[in-house]
């Protein structure tokens, strides 16, 4: 009936009114007023806001390296909010893959024990860890940079060596933080290039940015202000406000 | 399981890599360490070899003998009531050996006296001064073991005579007579030549304090006659069975009565001592040196160890994005823990190698320099002190990588 496949896909992060509160000093920041997000499988979906919005503090939730104050968040239908800090790593560790504005390598270990970190972390033999750090990094272009250190790499290698890495534990997500903000922006296009391709392959993308030329690279783009959501495209450019569930199907026909 | 073995195997790779990019920074700090372990381990052997010693001494008074003197072997404080104590005399032995001999299946064997005091000993232009001069019979050699270098011990005709003979030993032998033999020879002693019938062998020294071969041994009569005035006599028991010792105790003590012919009501005016009583007066003072020893030197590692828990910390500090982006990857607060914990380990058991290294090549030279300095090296010493060094290693590191696995991964990640 429709060509449209998106909302047959399963709900991964489903996030329903959280709020989140910081204590600075005497004062009790808000920095998430009560946000209620929902992102399918295979979705790209860019998060903007200036900086203040909350958007820093929806990424720690959605990476699950923080629990919301109030609220409900499930991810692949189990709920987050309430685990405890080695379940939570055990979560990041499978169905999250970060990618940071910074790289964030270890600075002594060449590329291939870069990759294959969150593996070691996950309990898998070194062969197979090899493998599959040596497999991941070929899909990024890096093949035969697989024993070169970080300082011997340039930027944009650097953050390729970081997306493969994002990538060894074949997550859920992926959820990359400013992913071009160290980079000029003719590495940054290839970066983008690079989560294009694998948005084609099917992963779920979520990118966090300020940046609106880098946000356009995505499908969908939630817009966040003084903690509340105050956009959401629902997928599509140009197109508004629109909610996610429902009559979308027609327009998603008609975008196509 | 598993993922704990890879975990560790992570880990140890993290703290080699680590040790390897910052080389002054953790030699500097295991150098504390090898330090301690240094000063633990010697003060060990030195422990180790004063207990040597120590058995060696209290062997010379041969755990089968029961002495009867004025002073208990012990500290006193009520020392008063045995100053004014009837002295001990050497003629005692005589009806000690008539009643040994009149009971019946007796735990005694024989009661041999002695009397001993101070004296220079001359010969030719040679002196030996604090000699310890003893007059005792022939059956001295029952009670006190010894073997003789040269010569041989005076016999019951010599003793009972009171011949100006004597024995001398290894030390006054040593500086008399450098390069010919003692024996026939007469030295001097108070003036009074003794003609010199026999060498004891080497005895080596009392607890290291002074020699046990500064002695010369005569007949009694001999030694009466010419040094009775300030002598201590003291009666030696040999005992028959050493396992039955406190009946023979008993024994003797009732002889001793019956020889001062104490009534019932009074008590003892003698004291009967034995190697055990020394021993056990002995025992506190060792154990004691031992432990302010061993603290002493403890102090110097756990200086080390402060070390070690600093750089873990500031390890810590300079890492703690690395520690976010782990926490972000996946690391569990155990794994955080484990690693800093083998960083610190693994910093204290190489300082622990090298330390032993340097203590065995110093012990080693210590023993050729002073050959009478009494250490020992053992494995059980390698054991401990590898031990030691790990639990150092434990200590120093927990505080900090506990504080580490303990990081929120969020403000970790933002750390500048």
């Amino acid at each position: 009936m429709t060509s449209d496949t998106r909302s047959s896909e399963p709900i991964i992060i489903d996030i329903e009114n959280i709020t989140k509160d910081y204590v600075m000093g005497e004062e009790v920041v808000h920095a998430l007023r009560g946000v209620s997000l929902q992102i399918r499988s295979n979705e790209y979906l860019a998060v903007m806001g200036p900086s203040g919005s909350g958007k820093s503090t929806l990424m720690n939730m959605l990476g699950c390296l923080d629990t919301p104050t109030s609220g409900r968040y499930e991810f692949n239908g189990r709920d987050v909010s309430s685990m405890t800090d080695d379940e939570l790593a055990c979560i990041r560790n499978r169905e999250i893959g970060f990618v940071f504005q910074t790289f964030n390598l270890l600075p002594r270990a060449d590329s291939l024990r870069n990759v294959e970190l969150p593996l070691v972390y996950a309990g898998i033999d070194a062969e197979t860890r090899r493998e599959r750090a040596a497999h991941v990094l070929q899909e990024v272009g890096l093949g035969d940079r697989l024993y070169h250190k970080p300082n011997e790499l340039s930027g944009g290698q650097r953050q390729r060596v970081a997306i493969a890495r994002a990538l060894v534990n074949d997550p859920s997500i992926i959820l990359a933080d400013e992913p071009t903000g160290n980079l000029d922006s003719k590495t940054g296009g290839e970066i983008m290039a690079l989560f294009e391709d694998l948005y084609q392959r099917g992963h779920t993308i979520i990118l966090v940015t300020h940046e609106a030329d880098i946000a356009h690279h995505a499908r969908r783009t939630v817009r966040l202000r003084d903690g509340l959501i105050e956009s959401d495209d629902g997928g599509f450019d140009g197109l508004g406000m629109l909610p996610i569930e429902g009559p979308l199907e027609a327009d998603v026909t008609a975008y196509r | 399981m598993k993922r704990f073995a890879y975990e560790l195997s992570e880990s140890w790779k993290i703290a080699v890599a680590q040790m390897r990019s910052n080389k002054t920074r953790s030699t500097l700090t295991a150098l504390g360490v090898i330090i301690g372990i240094v000063a633990v381990t010697l003060m060990g052997t030195a422990i180790a070899g004063i207990q040597v010693g120590f058995d060696k001494s209290m062997a010379i008074f041969g755990d089968d003998v029961l002495y009867v003197s004025q002073w208990p072997w012990k500290p006193v404080d009520d020392w008063w009531n045995y100053r004014d104590r009837k002295k001990i005399k050497t003629e005692y032995a005589e009806p000690i050996n008539r009643i040994i001999a009149a009971t019946p299946n007796s735990n005694l064997v024989i009661a041999v006296p002695t009397s001993s005091l101070l004296r220079s000993v001359k010969y030719g232009q040679s002196e030996v001064s604090n000699v310890l001069i003893r007059g005792t019979v022939s059956d001295y050699l029952i009670t006190s073991t010894f073997d003789f270098k040269e010569g041989r011990f005076f016999n019951d005709t010599e003793s009972r005579g009171g011949a100006n003979v004597c024995v001398i030993g290894y030390d006054v032998a040593d500086a008399l007579f450098p390069s010919e033999s003692p024996v026939g020879k007469s030295v001097l002693i108070n003036g009074q030549p003794f003609r010199v019938g026999g060498v004891i062998s080497r005895q080596g020294t009392f607890l290291g304090l002074f020699s046990l071969d500064s002695i010369v041994v005569m007949p009694l009569p001999a030694f009466q006659k010419y040094f009775s005035a300030k002598s201590d006599s003291d009666i030696l028991v040999k005992v028959k069975d050493k396992t039955r010792l406190a009946q023979a105790r008993d024994e003797l003590t009732g002889v001793m009565r019956r020889v001062r012919g104490l009534p019932p009501e009074k008590k003892d005016d003698f004291s009967i001592n034995e190697q055990q009583a020394l021993k056990s007066t002995l025992d506190p003072i060792k154990n004691s040196i031992a432990i302010a020893g061993l603290f002493i030197t403890g102090l110097s590692l756990f200086v080390g160890a402060i070390g070690i828990m600093n750089i873990t910390f500031v390890s810590v500090k300079e890492r703690t994005r690395e520690i976010g982006t782990r926490k972000a990857l996946g690391a569990r607060r155990r794994t955080i823990l484990l690693q800093f914990l083998i960083e610190s380990t693994s910093l204290c058991l190489l300082g622990g190698f090298i330390g032993l290294g340097v203590a065995y090549v110093m012990c080693t030279g210590i023993g050729q320099a002073f050959p009478s300095f009494p250490i020992r090296f053992s494995l059980g010493l390698v054991v401990v002190s590898m031990a030691v060094s790990i639990l150092t290693g434990l200590f120093s590191g927990f505080a900090p990588a506990w504080s580490a696995s303990r990081l929120d991964p969020v403000a970790a990640l933002r750390y500048e």
